[in-house]
């Protein structure tokens, strides 16, 4: 077969542990095929190599916090035919958004010996509040099945399937005897699928790493965690994770007492 | 004929009559599956012997709640429905249609056969079996027939269970449904636990029904042990856990289609899908395509579907049912009414699934008798409430 050119791929941090990008280098058994696939042309994580852009496809890790990302996200859109945000950090702003409901400074002067080398923003927002995004995966972290769909679905031109319903019907399909009618609190119908509610599977509640499904009813779950013995500060403090800053995990929490 | 004794329409088995059953059905190449207690629930899987039942064990059932307990008997089939149905095994959650490869000369196409599994269900219960026939309309009749489901269902062996116990989710009797398996089953059992003995009435429902109980050992039913089994049936139905009144209730439904009790259900529901993912009628399936990485490789999956997803409804432009009260009623209209117009029947056989696994303990027969209780006469079908 002739060598058509290969897409180029481009992967980019911004605020984030990498725990996304990690998941395309445990992608062992598919990684020859993938670097067949698709010219890896920036990835820092992987390769000292750097061929510069533009780049046909980039993958987008974690959220702006600085304003020097703030720019850089910027010329990463510029360079970028499609752009992904993978990740809770790049989609919803991560846990790291914990700091839009605090003073960041009280923060930085706890942390930090010397306070006055920080140079951060009081909140940290996802990529889709900078520039416009193509397609985002959520979870925290991604899972590598759903990564890798997306990489082929974009080679193939196609709409990548990921389905956006709750975790309960991939939690069903499985066979697990839902947990929260057995009395645990679960997030499971407020989150979006992806995991493969691996959760439930071992006996726990979901915890929401997916963010929310596309039509969250947290109130009416919030009630029934109440119902199941949840306090007001079980339910702040489950709604408040990976996800804190997304809609309407945020509005339900703040209804909700530490 | 072979001289075996002709055997009777009835006959009693005893607890090790069931596990020469289990035996008998395995000899004769079935996967023989049946209820076993596991994470705090009874579900169908592959059982091999008695001691993989839930012998005194039984359910609690309410709205959105489920708990395992104790009996102080060693009954085998104490309890209710469990989270599963049969679905899982006759209209599996995925399955792959077809896959495809790209090849030197073209593109090979590789459609996988439908084997049989040749199950064996043990425990199926009246309002299963209704479950399974109304399935058997949807996949087999028609012009388009679900040829690997045919292949599931057509050698599957069914031994039916008469509930000894109503769940408290349970309205078989509303529906016409229950407790007693009717027809559509091999062999019926009825579990009698007396002081001084633990038997099984048995039925037989068909020639293979007859053939398999030929070869356990059982003894002549006689008239006492009948009169102890319709006892058992009658007490299961007079103590059923909810009520659907369904006179009228296709037309009520559909009369109804903007009444408020939908926005009602909407603020409470949330569009989770449990409800259609645990009823053994439901039978929606979505497919999705994927190829692989190098682009040589493609293959089509079937996945259980439901309607409370927004990609259900999706068609050119966005998802058609974009509220959640247009989504529930879209279920509810289904299974109680427009069934009937689709298949004949109501989709509904009143096994409380829905209602016992919807997390927040939404209940099918509550929001009927509420709209039934305050009709709000409205014929405008057409006002789909995006
Ligand atoms: S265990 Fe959680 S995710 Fe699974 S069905 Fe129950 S509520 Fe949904
Ligand atoms: S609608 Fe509910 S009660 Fe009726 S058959 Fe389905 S799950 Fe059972
Ligand atoms: S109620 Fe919904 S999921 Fe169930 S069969 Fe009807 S449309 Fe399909
Ligand atoms: S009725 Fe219950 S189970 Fe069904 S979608 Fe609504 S909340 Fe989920």
């Amino acid at each position: 077969m002739t060598q058509a050119p290969r897409p180029r791929l481009a992967v980019w941090k911004f605020a984030s542990c990498d725990g996304c990008q990690l998941s395309l280098l445990d992608c062992e058994d598919e990684l020859l095929a993938l670097a067949g696939a698709i010219e890896i042309a920036n990835f820092p994580e992987a390769s000292r190599t750097f061929i510069e852009g533009p780049y046909d496809l980039s993958l987008v890790e974690g959220s702006i916090t600085t304003a020097h990302d703030a720019e850089r996200i910027k010329m990463v859109r510029e360079q970028s035919k499609f752009l992904i945000t993978i990740g809770a950090c790049a989609t919803a702003g991560g846990i790291q958004a914990l700091r839009n409901f605090a003073d960041v400074d009280d923060f930085v002067a706890a942390v930090y010996a010397s306070p006055q080398y920080i140079s951060t923003l009081k909140t940290s927002t996802p990529i889709s509040a900078h520039v416009p995004v193509d397609f985002e995966l959520h979870g925290c972290p991604i899972n590598k099945q759903q990564l890798l769909e997306v990489i082929s679905a974009f080679l193939a031109q196609r709409k990548p399937q990921i389905a956006a319903h709750s975790v309960c019907i991939e939690c069903k399909r499985r066979g697990t005897t839902c947990v929260m009618v057995q009395g645990k609190p679960c997030l499971g119908p407020v989150t979006h699928a992806g995991c493969g509610a691996i959760c439930p599977a071992f006996g726990r509640g979901c915890y929401g790493c997916f963010g929310p499904m596309e039509t969250p009813n947290a109130a009416s779950l919030m009630r029934e965690w109440q119902l199941l013995g949840a306090s007001q500060r079980d339910m702040h403090r489950a709604l408040r994770t990976f996800n804190v800053a997304a809609e309407p995990f945020l509005t339900e929490s703040k209804t909700h007492g530490d | 004929m072979d001289d075996r004794q002709a055997p009777p329409h009835r006959a009693v088995i005893t607890v090790e009559g069931v596990g020469q059953l289990l035996a008998e059905l395995a000899t004769r190449g079935h996967r023989v599956l049946g209820p076993t207690a596991r994470d705090g629930a009874i579900v169908y899987d592959d059982i091999g012997a008695v001691s993989d039942m839930p012998q005194g064990w039984t359910d609690r059932q309410d709205a959105g709640r489920y708990k395992l307990e104790r009996r102080d008997d060693d009954a085998l089939f104490g309890y209710a429905v469990g989270p599963q149905s049969w679905k899982k095994f006759l209209h599996p959650p995925m399955e792959t249609i077809w896959r495809s490869r790209r090849t030197e000369s073209g593109l090979a196409i590789d459609a996988p056969i439908a084997v049989s599994e040749k199950f064996a269900f043990i425990g199926v219960r009246a309002c299963e079996l209704h479950a399974i026939a109304i399935q058997d309309r949807v996949f087999l009749e028609g012009p388009y027939v679900d040829k690997a489901y045919g292949v599931r269902r057509q050698d599957a062996f069914i031994v039916a269970t008469n509930c000894a116990v109503a769940g408290g989710t349970c309205f078989c009797v509303s529906m016409g449904t229950g407790p007693k398996a009717q027809s559509g089953f091999d062999l019926a059992l009825t579990e009698i636990i007396e002081d001084d003995r633990h038997v099984f009435l048995v039925e037989v429902g068909s020639d293979a029904g007859a053939d398999v109980l030929a070869h356990i050992e059982h003894q002549p039913a006689a008239r006492m042990d009948v009169i102890a089994a319709d006892t058992i049936i009658a007490h299961t139905a007079a103590n059923m856990g909810r009520e659907m009144e369904t006179t009228g209730l296709k037309e009520l439904l559909q009369g109804n289609l903007t009444h408020e009790q939908w926005e009602k259900v909407a603020d409470r529901c949330l569009s989770c899908g449990n409800c259609t993912m645990v009823c053994p009628t439901c039978f929606c399936t979505t497919v999705e395509d994927h190829s692989d990485l190098a682009g040589l490789n493609a293959e089509r999956v079937k996945e259980w579907d439901s309607c409370f997803t927004q990609d259900f409804s999706y068609i050119h432009g966005g998802s058609v049912r974009k509220s959640t009260s247009s989504r529930y009623r879209q279920w509810m209209t289904h299974k109680l009414a427009s069934w009937i117009d689709q298949f004949g029947t109501s989709g509904c056989v009143g096994c409380g699934r829905c209602v016992t696994w919807c997390p927040v303990g939404i209940d099918i027969t509550a929001e009927a008798a509420a709209i039934r209780a305050a009709p709000q006469k409205s014929s405008v079908v057409a006002d789909a409430r995006a």
